[in-house]
């Protein structure tokens, strides 16, 4: 056998690489089969990371159809309502560079919420067939209204009403979403105190 | 003597407490006017049940409680409620946000109330709605309403009860000053509280910065039971887990509750308004606040009611805004700045700071971090204040949160140690809101895929239902379709049980196909084919009948030789009208019969006459006459014939002469025609 080797080493050396690359190539393939992953689970991070709006912006129905096509390749800078902060978060997902919104596709506005004029509702129920979330409620000849609290501020409500009477009214800074901004380097922070010793330890 | 535990870091700031400490607690009176937030806790805002003009008693419920973490507003004074609307409140934002206006009629007529004689006799439950009732929420500062705080936790056991006396907040001295005039009423409180809770040990934590309320409430708490513990002063010790950890030693987990380590704590102005509530029956309706800073000429503390705008208690303290630089609702550390003197005091409104531009000067913009570590020495809670702040600035959410951000307390340690001056808790305090958003947004996206993805399942499916359906009627048509067909091919029994109407529908439809093929021109010539074979079929049966009345010699002979006569005419008619139609469905639609197709004997004969018909009608008269003598001859030619076989034979003498007779008449038809034809020639 070590003489063999030893004559031929060229051949045993073929022989040794090719029978690795046998195993190990059995192996990958019994392993790809074996514990093969049911579903697409980048396309379930992407979505789980989209703003769920489902306004259909970025030309997809949905934001899983989105979803999944940023899983197979399509640009991620078509998400307007998720603006800057879902395109990062993106990039840093899929590990590519982060671009600029796509302006074809909208630009990020704040958001609102829908409001239906109710008197001036006439009942068609096209709205409630629009929206995607089911945040209409109403019946045929029966005035509708917005759950605000469901609405996704998706726009897709507005398009429909024969009578216009669908408003998107951006959401306020209320006292219960109001919170502390970063302060600006640089700038004196007035806002809080917390330094008063400062003098006093100079003194 | 109580062990005495540490907690790590904690600064010792200038305490500038003797200011306000040198009169006794005033009372801040009755204002023109007081404006009830709504919102004066943690929790969801109250709802108002009062209208406006209304007339309000001292003590009377104006908003009622919303939800379970809320509390109830009171009317601190009578008068008339005037507007229910936004102002501004004492908050961070400087927004607004509703209240209750009322004008004071200065009499300060009280809603008729009374206390709980012997709350030892009542259940805990029962005691916490009256603290609840009361409007009582956390007088330290956050706002907490008690009742929720007090409620046992299922899985708890709670062995300390700890009545929060520290105050370690520089300038503020309203609960050193509640001590040192309240100290029976704190420590009734705290019996309350015991007989609520019902721990081992209940302990009043004092920092040793305030001997006169030491003094104080050591002698009213002689014989009691309640322990009144002692230990250095170090910001931030009056911190609720910092406090847990100087008396019991046990630190709460990260994320966790002071029940989880068997503790509860409340403020010691808390106490006294427990006492209120359930001896007296009185709600919250004042609270003790100290007013201080060099821009006040007397800086002290009041009693003042829940309501009163801050400018009333200014005015009362002789505050000089030529001096003042911005006022401060809070400590030094903790507080924040309020953008208008017109905001009311809250239940939360321990200080109101009214510095000089030297006291407390604004911060020097912030340096560069020099990496020194004098934050992470200061830490109350054992953090990296450091490694936040990098955090904070890069946004990196994930990474904050595996440090613990959400643990830090805001105390602004850290902020005071910094060298150069960074505002390290305002990023906190930024960063903890942006995580916060960030969940809630998380929250409302999973939420709003979940609707999404509800809807989209629900219109699959009754897209599927109506498709199903569909489908069923199809089937249930063809079904009905099947068995009609098996019906009309005769099943009498399932004809029975099908429905009736149906049955009837399917005869009518039968009928009315048969008399379609009747009228169609196709069965034209059957019918007249049908007639000629019918006609000849009774020719056949009358003939015999006539040859039988002949062999028995019937005297009905001369009748049936009429009725076969009258049969054979009908038959030559019948014979004639079916070679008419014949002749015009040739003329007609030649083309309607394929030449190539084998043809029956029946047929072809058919064709023949046609052919001849047709070769007739292009004939002139003397042809056509020579053709049918022609003809007429070949049959007579025919019958001679068969006339001679008879004969030969030996054939009945019946057939004999019926033959013989048929001779006779063609020779004499032909005779007739012969003689025409010469006639016709001649002519």
């Amino acid at each position: 056998m070590f003489e063999l080797i030893a004559q031929y080493p060229l051949l045993a050396a073929l022989f040794a690489l090719v029978g690795l690359g046998l195993v190990f190539g059995a192996v990958l393939g019994f392993a790809a089969v074996r514990f093969k992953t049911e579903g697409d689970p980048i396309a379930d991070q992407i979505n789980a990371i989209l703003p769920q709006t489902q306004c259909g912006q970025c030309g997809h129905p949905g934001c899983r159809p989105y979803a999944e096509a940023i899983a197979e390749g399509e640009a991620i800078n078509k998400c307007p309502p998720g603006g800057e902060a879902t395109i990062q978060a993106l990039a840093d997902l899929l590990d590519v560079e982060a671009i600029p919104l796509d302006e074809e596709h909208g630009e990020e506005k704040v958001k609102a919420v829908a409001f239906i004029r109710e008197d001036e509702c006439i009942g068609c129920t096209k709205c409630i067939q629009a929206c995607p979330v089911d945040a209409i409620l109403g019946a045929a000849k029966q005035m509708h209204t917005v759950i605000a609290s469901e609405c996704t501020g998706c726009d897709l409500c507005v398009e429909p009403c024969p009578v216009d009477c669908i408003d998107m009214i951006p959401q306020q800074e209320s006292l219960q979403t109001w919170h502390w901004k970063l302060p600006e380097l640089g700038r004196a922070n007035v806002d809080i105190i917390a330094t008063d010793a400062t003098a006093d330890r100079a003194a | 003597m109580r062990k005495i535990f540490d907690f790590h870091g904690g600064i010792h700031p200038p305490e500038n407490k003797h200011q306000s400490l040198g009169e006794p607690i005033r009372d801040a009176g009755i204002p023109a006017q007081l404006v009830v937030p709504l919102s004066q806790h943690i929790g969801a805002p109250s709802s108002p049940i009062v209208a406006i003009g209304e007339r309000v008693l001292k003590g009377q419920v104006i908003a009622e409680a919303a939800g379970f973490v809320s509390v109830p507003q009171h009317a601190p004074t009578s008068g008339t409620v005037v507007a229910i609307e936004a102002r501004a409140i004492p908050h961070p934002s400087g927004f607004h946000a509703p209240c209750i206006v009322i004008d004071c009629d200065g009499l300060d007529e009280w809603l008729p109330h009374r206390g709980l004689e012997n709350y030892e006799g009542e259940s805990p439950s029962d005691l916490l709605e009256h603290i609840r009732e009361a409007g009582i929420a956390g007088m330290g500062g956050a706002g907490f309403p008690s009742a929720v705080k007090l409620k046992e936790k299922p899985g708890a056991s709670i062995d300390t009860l700890i009545i929060n006396g520290t105050e370690c907040e520089p300038y503020i001295t309203a609960d050193d000053a509640l001590m040192r005039e309240h100290a029976a009423d704190i420590v009734a409180g705290a019996e309350i509280l015991r007989h609520i809770v019902g721990p081992k040990d209940t302990l009043i934590g004092v920092e040793d910065n305030k001997p006169e309320g030491i003094r104080a409430l050591k002698a009213a708490a002689e014989g009691t039971g309640i322990e009144v513990v002692v230990f250095p002063t170090k910001y931030p010790s009056g911190g609720e887990k910092q406090l847990i950890e100087i008396l019991t030693g046990r630190q709460v987990p990260s994320g966790g509750l002071p029940a989880d380590v068997g503790v509860v704590c409340q403020n010691v102005g808390t106490a006294v308004a427990v006492v209120d509530a359930i001896i007296h029956g009185r709600p919250l309706l004042s609270r003790i606040t100290t007013v201080t800073g060099e821009a006040v000429a007397r800086p002290g503390n009041f009693r003042v009611l829940l309501g009163t705008p801050m400018q009333h208690l200014l005015d009362l303290a002789g505050f000089a805004p030529q001096r003042n630089q911005r006022l401060v609702m809070g400590g030094p550390m903790m507080g924040f700045t309020l953008t208008d003197t017109a905001v009311p005091v809250v239940k939360t409104t321990n200080c109101l700071l009214a510095p000089s531009a030297s006291e407390l000067p604004a911060p020097p913009p912030a340096q560069a971090c020099i990496r020194c570590g004098l934050c992470a020495e200061a830490c109350p809670a054992s953090l990296l204040p450091q490694q936040l702040f990098w955090f904070a600035r890069g946004k990196e959410y994930d990474k904050l949160e595996e440090h613990n951000l959400f643990d830090c307390i805001e105390c602004g340690a850290c902020s005071w140690a910094c060298p150069s001056n960074i505002p390290l808790v305002q990023y906190y305090r930024a960063s903890k809101a942006d995580i916060l958003q960030q969940r809630r947004d998380h929250e409302k996206s999973e939420q709003s895929r979940i609707r999404f993805e509800a809807r989209q399942e629900r219109l699959a499916r009754e897209e599927a239902e109506k498709e199903a359906k569909r489908v069923a009627r199809k089937k249930a048509a063809e079904a009905r379709s099947q068995q009609a067909a098996s019906d009309s091919a005769g099943d009498g029994g399932a004809a029975a049980d099908a429905d009736p109407i149906q049955a009837a529908i399917e005869r009518a439809k039968a009928k009315k196909a048969a008399q379609q093929q009747a009228a169609g021109s196709e069965s034209e010539l059957d019918t007249l084919e049908k007639a000629v074979a019918t006609t000849r079929k009774r020719l056949a049966t009358a003939s015999a009948k006539l040859e039988q009345a002949r062999a028995e010699g019937s005297d009905l002979v001369g009748a049936l030789q009429a009725g076969v006569d009258k049969t054979r005419s009908k038959l030559e008619a019948a014979e004639k009208a079916l070679a008419d139609y014949l002749a015009s469905q040739a003329g007609a639609a030649p083309a309607v019969e394929p030449a190539d197709k084998p043809k029956s004997a029946a047929e072809a004969a058919i064709e023949k006459a046609r052919a001849a018909r047709a070769a007739e009608a292009d004939m002139s008269p003397e042809e056509k006459a020579r053709k049918q003598l022609e003809s007429l001859r070949q049959r007579l030619a025919k019958s001679e014939q068969r006339l001679a076989q008879s004969r030969e034979a030996g054939e009945e003498e019946k057939i004999v002469e019926a033959l013989a007779a048929t001779v006779e008449r063609l020779q004499e038809k032909i005779s007739a025609l012969e003689s025409d034809l010469a006639a016709a020639e001649h002519s």
